[in-house]
This record gives C-alpha cells, sequence and structure tokens, in this order.
C-alpha cells in the first residue's frame, strides 16, 4: 500500500484524466486505455498494471466522480468472466509478460475470457477433470472436451485446466493455461439450454498447441491456481449497490401495483414474505460492501450468492403464476446466441428458466453450503477417500 | 414504488469501535452474573431479575441511558448502542427489564419531548437505572395496534384492566395510555395490582395490570400521547430485532460447537452433509438477520422516515429466524436438547415469545404491505 494515496489524491487524478480526456470527446476505448494508464481501473492493482497499489476502498470513490462525469464504463457485465476470475489469477501467478500482454485488453473490453474448466465428467468435482495436456518441445498439446463454457462463441482467451499428470492423485497432476480461443483444434459449438438460446456451448480441444509461456503457475500446481479463480468467483459480488426493489422483485411488485385484477390472498402472503426477503438480502449486500470498504472483507461473501439463487427463483417462479393466464405464454424460443445473461429486459417465463442456473454455474448451492459449512462454521469435513489415489486410478 | 419508499441515506450497517467497547463491558458483566445456570435458577425463583445485575448493567456500564440525553442524566448515545446491549441480553437470555424500561418506556417519553416536568423527571429515573417502568400494553401489541381501550380515566384517576403487561412486576411506574391520553401510575400504589401470570419465556415475566381508581400523572392527551406509545412500540419492535440477532447467534455458535465434538457413528455428527447444510443455511439466515437489525437500529438512531418501513421488515425477517434457530438447536442437540438442566429451551422460550412481541410476522408484514404499497386483493 502507498501511504499518500489517500481519497483526495484519487479524486486529483480521476480530474486530471478527465481533463487531458473530456469524456464527450473522447473515443470510448481510448478513454478506457488512458483510465488504465493513470492507474484508475483497479486502484489496488499495482501501478502499470491500471492500479496505484493503493487501498481497494478508494475505488468506489473514483467510480463515483467518473459516473457523475459520464465518462464511459467498460461495461463489466459483458466481460464478467475476465474481470472476476482471469483478472485477479493472472495478477496472483502469472509473470510480468503475461501480465503485461493479458490485463489491459482485458479490462478495457478488448478481449473477452471465457472459462474452460468443467467437463461432461467433472463438475463438482472439478478436480477429477480429464483433459490432457502433453509436454512436447516448447509446447503443450491439449486433447478434451470442455462443456457448459459461458461466452466461448465470443471470447479472444480462456483460462483452462488440463491434466499433466495422470498418476499423481487428481489435485496434484492438473496444470493451469492460458488458451487462445481463435488457435486451430478449438472448437467451439452452441449447447442449446432451457431458455431455448446457446449462451454457454460445448468446447472441443483436439491437439491444440499452447506455448509453455502461456502456463500460469508451475507445473502440477494447477490446482492451487484453479483456487483463487474459484474463490474469486464466489466473491465477485458486485460492488454496486442496488436500490430497494432493484433485484427480480421489482417487476413483480410492479405487476401487482398495476394488475388488482391479478391478486389472490395467498400471492399476497408469498409476495410479502419474498418481498421482506429481497429487502433484507439487499440490506446484507449492502453490508458487505462497507465491509470491504472498511477494510474487514466478511464472509457474508460466500453465503450472498446461495441467498440470490434462491430469491430469484423463488419470485420468478411467483411471477409466473401471478400473470395467470399471461404466464402460460414464452417470450420467444428462438435459438440465439447472446451476449450476455439479461434478466431485466425479458419476459418471467424467462426469468423463471434462467433463474435455475443461479444455484448450479458457478458452484452449486450444495457444495456452496458444504463451504459454507466447513470454511465459515469449521464443521468437519466429510471422510474422502479419493485424494491418494492416481487420478488415472480413480473410478469413473 | 414511488420516491417515497427509497430510503433517504444509505445505512451505518456496520458496529463502531465505541459499540463494540460497550459489546464486550456487557458481554463480560452477563458472563459473569447470567451465566446459563444462574439464569435457570434466577427463572424459577420469586425474583426472575437479579437486582445486582440491573444495577450494574444500568448505572454501572450506563445502560439505561443510552437513548436518554445528556441533560436529563442519561449517556446521549442512540437506538444503535441499545441494539448491541440487546444483542447481548439475547445471546445470554439475561433476565432484566432492559428492552421494557430502558427502551419502549423510555422511547414513549422521550417522544414526548418535554425538557421539564413529569416525564422529563421520570427519564432521569430511568436513565439512572434507579427506576424502571414498563409500557402498559399487552406485550404483543404491534406498533400501531395500541389503542389504551380497556382502561378509563376520568380526572386523572384510572380504571380498568390491562392483561399480559411485560415486566410489569418489577416496574417501579407503569405508563399507561387511555382513550383519555397517557399517565403514570406508580406501581406500588394500593389502587394498583399486577397479577404475575405464568409465562411461556421463564424469563420475561409477564403480569395483568388492575387499575382501580388509580391516581394518574398526566403526561400526554391526543395525538400527542397516541404517537408517543407509537414511537415507544417501534422502538420496541425495532431493537427487539437486535435481540433476536443475539439469541440466534448463540444457538448457532452452540449448535455447530456441539455436533463438531458429539460423535455417533464413529465420525461427528457435524460431519453429516444433513446437518452441515442446515447450519449453513441458518448461517445465512443470521448474517441475513443481522443487516435486517442493524438496518432498524441506524433508521431509528437517525430518525430516517425510513424507520416504519425497516422496524416491519426487521420484525418480518428476524423474528423466524430466532426461533428457527432455537428449534434447530434443540433438535441438533438430541435428548440432551430437550432437558431442562440444558440452556437451549430457555432460548427456545423466549425465541417463541419474542415472535409474538411487538406484533407477530404476519401483523408486520401487513405492515410492509401497507408501506410499500402492495395491497391485499
Ligand atoms: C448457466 C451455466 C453457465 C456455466 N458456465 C460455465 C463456464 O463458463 N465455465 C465452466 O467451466 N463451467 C460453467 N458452468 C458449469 C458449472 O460450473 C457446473 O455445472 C457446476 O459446477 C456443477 O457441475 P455439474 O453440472 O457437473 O453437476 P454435478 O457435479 O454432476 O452435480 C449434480 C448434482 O449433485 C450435487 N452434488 C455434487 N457434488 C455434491 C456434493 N459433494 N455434495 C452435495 N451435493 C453434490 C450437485 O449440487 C447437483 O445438484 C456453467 C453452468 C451453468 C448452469
Amino acid at each position: 500500500m502507498t501511504a499518500s494515496i489517500d481519497a483526495a489524491e484519487v479524486r486529483r487524478r480521476t480530474g486530471e484524466l478527465l481533463a487531458a480526456h473530456p469524456p464527450a470527446t473522447t473515443d470510448r476505448t481510448d478513454f478506457l486505455k488512458a483510465r488504465f494508464d493513470a492507474g484508475l481501473a483497479w486502484v489496488h492493482y499495482p501501478a502499470g498494471l491500471g492500479g496505484l497499489d493503493a487501498p481497494r476502498s478508494l475505488q468506489p470513490v473514483i467510480d463515483a466522480e467518473l459516473a457523475a462525469a459520464g465518462a464511459p464504463d467498460n461495461d463489466p457485465r459483458r466481460i464478467g468472466i475476465g474481470l472476476g476470475m482471469a483478472a485477479p489469477t493472472v495478477l496472483g501467478f502469472g509473470t510480468d509478460e503475461q501480465k503485461q500482454r493479458f490485463l489491459r485488453p482485458l479490462w478495457v473490453g478488448e478481449e473477452v475470457w471465457c472459462q474452460l474448466f468443467s467437463e461432461p465428467g467433472a463438475g463438482s468435482d472439478l478436480a477429477a477433470l480429464g483433459t490432457r495436456a502433453v509436454r512436447d518441445g516448447e509446447d503443450w498439446v491439449v486433447d478434451g472436451q470442455k462443456v457448459w463454457t459461458s461466452s466461448a462463441h465470443v471470447a479472444r482467451w480462456a483460462i483452462l485446466i488440463a491434466r499433466t499428470d495422470p498418476d499423481l492423485p487428481k489435485h496434484r497432476g492438473i496444470s493451469y493455461f492460458i488458451c487462445d480461443m481463435t488457435d486451430p483444434g478449438v472448437e467451439v459449438r452452441p449447447l442449446r439450454q432451457i431458455t431455448g438460446e446457446a449462451e454457454f456451448n460445448e468446447v472441443f480441444l483436439t491437439g491444440v498447441r499452447i506455448p509453455d509461456s502461456r502456463r500460469l503457475g508451475p507445473v502440477g500446481e494447477g490446482w492451487k491456481v484453479a483456487r483463487t479463480t474459484l474463490m474469486n468467483e464466489r466473491v465477485s459480488i458486485g460492488g454496486a449497490r442496488i436500490p430497494r426493489e432493484g433485484g427480480m422483485i421489482g417487476p413483480v411488485s410492479r405487476t401487482w401495483r398495476e394488475r388488482p385484477e391479478l391478486r389472490t390472498h395467498d400471492l399476497h402472503q408469498r409476495l410479502l414474505t419474498l418481498w421482506v426477503e429481497a429487502e433484507v438480502a439487499r440490506l446484507t449486500g449492502e453490508r458487505l460492501r462497507q465491509q470491504l470498504v472498511a477494510g474487514h472483507p466478511g464472509p457474508e461473501g460466500s453465503g450472498m450468492k446461495l441467498a440470490f439463487a434462491r430469491l430469484n427463483q423463488e419470485i420468478s417462479g411467483l411471477e409466473v403464476e401471478l400473470l395467470g393466464d399471461g404466464g402460460l405464454l414464452y417470450g420467444d424460443w428462438t435459438m440465439r446466441r447472446p451476449e450476455l445473461v439479461d434478466f431485466t429486459g425479458r419476459d418471467a417465463g424467462y426469468r423463471y428458466l434462467r433463474s435455475k442456473g443461479n444455484s448450479i454455474e458457478g458452484g452449486t448451492s450444495e457444495v456452496l453450503l458444504n463451504i459454507v459449512a466447513e470454511r465459515v462454521l469449521g464443521l468437519p469435513v466429510e471422510p474422502r477417500n479419493d485424494k491418494d489415489v492416481a487420478w488415472k486410478d480413480l473410478s469413473r | 414504488m414511488t420516491a417515497l419508499h427509497q430510503p433517504a441515506a444509505t445505512p451505518d450497517l456496520l458496529y463502531s469501535e465505541t459499540e463494540e467497547d460497550l459489546r464486550s463491558a456487557v458481554r463480560s458483566l452477563l458472563a459473569d452474573r447470567a451465566d446459563a445456570p444462574t439464569v435457570l435458577a434466577r427463572a424459577e425463583s420469586d425474583t426472575p431479575y437479579d437486582p445486582r445485575l440491573w444495577q450494574a448493567l444500568a448505572a454501572g456500564i450506563g445502560a439505561a441511558g443510552l437513548l436518554v440525553p445528556e441533560k436529563l442524566g442519561g449517556q446521549g448515545a442512540s437506538h444503535r448502542e441499545a441494539a448491541v446491549v440487546l444483542e447481548e441480553i439475547g445471546r445470554s437470555v439475561a433476565p432484566t427489564p432492559y428492552l421494557t424500561s430502558a427502551v419502549v418506556a423510555t422511547a414513549t417519553l422521550l417522544a414526548l419531548g418535554t425538557e421539564d416536568g413529569p416525564a422529563a423527571e421520570l427519564l432521569t429515573g430511568l436513565a439512572s437505572g434507579r427506576r424502571v417502568a414498563a409500557l402498559a400494553v399487552p406485550f404483543a401489541t404491534p406498533p400501531a395496534g395500541a389503542t389504551g381501550a380497556t382502561v378509563a380515566a376520568a380526572d386523572g384517576v384510572l380504571d380498568g384492566t390491562v392483561t399480559a403487561v411485560a415486566d410489569a412486576a418489577t416496574a417501579d411506574v407503569l405508563l399507561v395510555p387511555t382513550p383519555q391520553g397517557l399517565y403514570a401510575v406508580e406501581a406500588a400504589a394500593d389502587t394498583v395490582t399486577v397479577d404475575p401470570l405464568v409465562p411461556l419465556d421463564l424469563t420475561r415475566p409477564l403480569a395483568t395490570v388492575i387499575l382501580s381508581g388509580a391516581t394518574g400523572t398526566p403526561l400526554a392527551t391526543g395525538e400527542a400521547a397516541a404517537d408517543a406509545v407509537r414511537r415507544g412500540l417501534l422502538a420496541g419492535a425495532g431493537l427487539l430485532a437486535s435481540e433476536q440477532l443475539g439469541l440466534a447467534e448463540w444457538c448457532l455458535t452452540e449448535t455447530v460447537r456441539y455436533t463438531r465434538e458429539r460423535h455417533q457413528f464413529n465420525r461427528p455428527v457435524g460431519s453429516f452433509q444433513s446437518l452441515k447444510h442446515r447450519m449453513a443455511q441458518l448461517w445465512l439466515e443470521v448474517v441475513s438477520a443481522r443487516a435486517a437489525a442493524r438496518n432498524a437500529a441506524d433508521a431509528l438512531a437517525t430518525g430516517s422516515p425510513d424507520v416504519p418501513l425497516a422496524v416491519a421488515v426487521a420484525q418480518a425477517y428476524c423474528s423466524k429466524v430466532a426461533v428457527r434457530a432455537a428449534e434447530e438447536c434443540v433438535q441438533l442437540h438430541g435428548g440432551i436438547g430437550m432437558t431442562w438442566e440444558h440452556p437451549a429451551h430457555l432460548y427456545l422460550k423466549r425465541a417463541k415469545a419474542d415472535s409474538i412481541a411487538y406484533g407477530t410476522a404476519g401483523s408486520h408484514r401487513a405492515a410492509v404491505a401497507e408501506l410499500a404499497e402492495l395491497p391485499a386483493p
């Protein structure tokens, strides 16, 4: 931490940035690059890599000043995997060259990232994965299949984990790579999902050559690196404040107010219970944010995903019922390949179906409950029989 | 939802250093004077409240006067600090009239806004902890529900009966709402009978108050009186959420501790996934209850226009969490959880009684329906 950087100092630097690159007359990408170079992208990152080595709590100060000045943002929803998962991993385990090469285009949004982790045979038990990476001179040759890969169809880069030693127990024979999605042998096939569209994909890797210079962390230490990624994935709950009725409870409350003919007593009780729970979840998120800003991040982060998954599902389910005849209809089953998930711009049926994924993507609710029980509450782990057996000898 | 319903300012949901200091002081006092065997022994005695404990809490730590301005002998602190005291009281199910006297009666008197006269004098007594007051309404009364209709006042003489008043038996002064106004009545007067009831919650005495020509000192009339009572009950309901939070936290912590140690089937029972998930789920509810309770305390402390909604949300949420935490505590302790010696039952009884106190979750949801403009069919 640089002691001299405080709120006044980042305000001064933000003012300088705005003066040198007035948002009204500056190209969006040029502005974002200048912001990165000024160290105002993620202020807690090192100088030269988009930050100032300053306390993380100063970021909201910068964001507020820039928002007030009408500055463009880097569309964080579109590049969520890059920001939330790839960046902290590259920062934590990358070489200087890797950090220089990848972080700026990632943050600016010129390069979208995806996550090649899950496989048909390895989801919750991710360390069981079977995609192979075999050393060949200065390269690794990768063969295998990944699945449920969000944004693979728009991504330039991927974080990839693959098995480099099948003779070791499953956690120890994995290495971590950065995969170029435009390389020969990478094939992305849309995987149509419950909503009718294909937001995620199957990815087939056939003889893909990845130079050793794109390995992250030591050979065989990929699981340790992946844990950093997964931890960040679960904690990457937005620092953004949501207003009251800001989430899914908003549309259903508005429908309730505008269409009295739909109201029943049963739905009323359920709506009020969920309204209260949504308000409490909003406050819990706000409390978490305040803890982060005060420099004492609480363990609440691991729980918020659980809370929102359940609430989104219950609220959208209620909304479909409230709509009655309308709930029998669905907006559009056309197969599309959207760039991002859009909950607010869509109808209740879509919300109902898409929110089913909230308790599966990024770790299922069951697995998250295990994590809370063991890491937050300190409850004992269940006895396991897969830790010391070579991966190739595990039953599959 | 109109702009009116958005909170005007972002609430401060954290604890300040002063609040943490206060918490440690209260916690160590309660650990000394109100451990579970002591609480149980007290609950079975004729004097459920330990006057020495009350003196140490009220006067020694100055907790009784937290809401009272310094010029009336109080600490000039706020609901935020009082909420922290209540978290600790919930954590230990300590038998004290803190909620009823230092919060509800005190907030009622403060709402009258007088700098001298009988209300101010009463406040000075309450702030020092020398005197204890109770608002003479049924403990189940929700913030908007006090009518005073069961007591009639004529020329300052009061007649009538109020049922199930919390802490009436230990109060020196009763604040009695009537359709004619709010009166202060000395509890020791011959014209006042306080009949103790057998409470579900052994740690909070209830009594029927019978007034037979009792002399009342008038404190306020008309809308001022009704408003003061409403504000006293709002403070009570809002800060009760903090008591519920502390109670739920104790239940979770104890259950985690116990299930880590207790072995069945050659492993700690806390390693079974169905139990782990239940405790993890409860943890999530407890951290959510903390945000709701802090929000209500902060709204009360800052006098935010958001108070009614913040209180209704906190009560609609926290009372369920406390009851569930206590029920899970009993269940996951197995047979020992059903015994009289183990403290779990004290928590379950307090939690269940608290879920009725100052309005049930259902009545608070009805308040939410009105405040958030989500009307019934
Ligand atoms: C919309 C969406 C987007 C996704 N995007 C990506 C992506 O971009 N990149 C990527 O790599 N992956 C992605 N995933 C995959 C996701 O991470 C996995 O689906 C998830 O980790 C679960 O794995 P699984 O599907 O194999 O289910 P399984 O692990 O087979 O689980 C089946 C059931 O068993 C339960 N279960 C499993 N293990 C345990 C246990 N130990 N205790 C209790 N219950 C257990 C699960 O909770 C679940 O209910 C995405 C998934 C979805 C739905």
